[in-house]
């Protein structure tokens, strides 16, 4: 089955490549608030248990796609949107 | 050059290093035996008694700084080595690799300005009883001018890993005052592991060994580093 990773910086992390493209957005004349930038990762994997494949992709995200120091991510399988494994625990997966 | 037995430094290649040959110019010339090692090797040189990841753009900064390199075969005998006591320095990108690899902790992230940065920077050594920072046991000695260059060199830890690293002395080597390139935390520059055998710093001490340069300030770093590998190459030897 296919997945979606998605990767945002966690909440008070510092995000100058948001920051850049939220004023780009102001200077076009777009009345925008807080802009952030995080990353779209989908990968395949070799499963069609939901549950099995959470646990290759939390095992994924802890060892290469995300640094948890500074990320956070959420994982979407056919439309269903999951928070990430509980080392990801900013909670910023309900944002 | 001195008759000093040479220790064997291994300077590491990724695809996209590109300071792997001055680094291996400037331990060459502090009077090691510098071999280039491909990423692919799954083995260090016989006789191996310290490693520098150099700084470059380690598989094209791809996902994140050293994400991917520190997946290369040669990590795990880095990793290996490392966790042996064996003496590794990481620079530039070399640090983003072991941050990555969770052999130094924090991480390195886009500067605050979004702009690469390249010129000399002031360093103040904090930890001169490192096997990186020997070399820096005089108080004239205490404060370096080494240049960076890189986009990503902004060091992060958050507040309770910081208070850690502060309360260990690990906080090894930080901009001088208002000379901080990056706005990394703390004005950290470099940071040292608990057992002080795995360093890493964002400024480049290879480009700084040659008065011609402008500062040989880069060759107390890495002289430190030929030191204490031969210390170490002589008492396996003995």
């Amino acid at each position: 089955m296919r997945a979606t990773v998605l990767v945002r910086p966690k909440p008070g992390i510092l995000d100058p490549q948001g920051q850049a493209v939220g004023t780009s957005l102001r200077d076009l004349g777009f009345a925008v608030g807080e802009t952030r930038v995080g990353r779209l990762i989908d990968v395949e994997v070799d499963t069609n248990d939901a549950a099995a494949a959470r646990d290759e992709i939390d095992a994924m995200c802890e060892r290469l796609l995300t640094n948890p120091l500074i990320e956070s991510y959420t994982i979407e399988f056919n439309g269903a949107e999951f928070n990430g494994a509980e080392f990801n625990d900013a909670g910023q997966g309900d944002a | 050059m001195t008759d000093e037995p040479r220790p064997v430094v291994a300077v590491i290649v990724f695809p996209g290093s590109n300071d792997d040959r001055d680094a291996q110019r400037a331990l060459t010339r502090l009077g090691a035996d510098a071999p280039r090692v491909w990423h692919a090797d799954e083995k260090l040189p016989d006789g191996t008694a310290g490693v520098v990841l150099p700084g470059g753009f380690s598989f094209g900064d791809y996902l994140r700084c050293g994400a991917i390199a520190r997946t290369s075969p040669i990590m795990r005998a880095v990793s290996a080595f490392a966790d042996a006591g064996g003496l590794v320095l990481g620079i530039c990108n070399g640090f983003q690799i072991l941050t990555e690899a969770r052999l130094l902790p924090g991480v390195l992230r886009a500067n605050a300005s979004l702009t690469f940065v390249c010129r000399d920077v002031p360093l103040l050594v904090e930890r001169a009883d490192t096997p990186f920072t020997s070399r820096c046991d005089d108080e004239e000695r205490r404060e370096l001018t080494i240049p960076v260059k890189n986009g990503e060199g902004c060091w992060f830890a958050d507040d309770e890993l910081l208070a850690e690293l502060e309360a260990n002395g690990q906080i090894a080597l930080r901009y001088a005052p208002g000379g901080n390139p990056s706005g990394a935390v703390a004005d950290v520059a470099g940071v040292v592991n608990a057992d002080g055998n795995v360093f890493g710093l964002m400024p480049h001490p290879e480009h700084a060994v040659d008065p011609l340069l402008g500062s040989t300030d880069g060759a107390l770093i890495l002289g430190s580093l030929v030191d204490a590998a031969r210390a170490r190459s002589l008492a396996v030897v003995s």
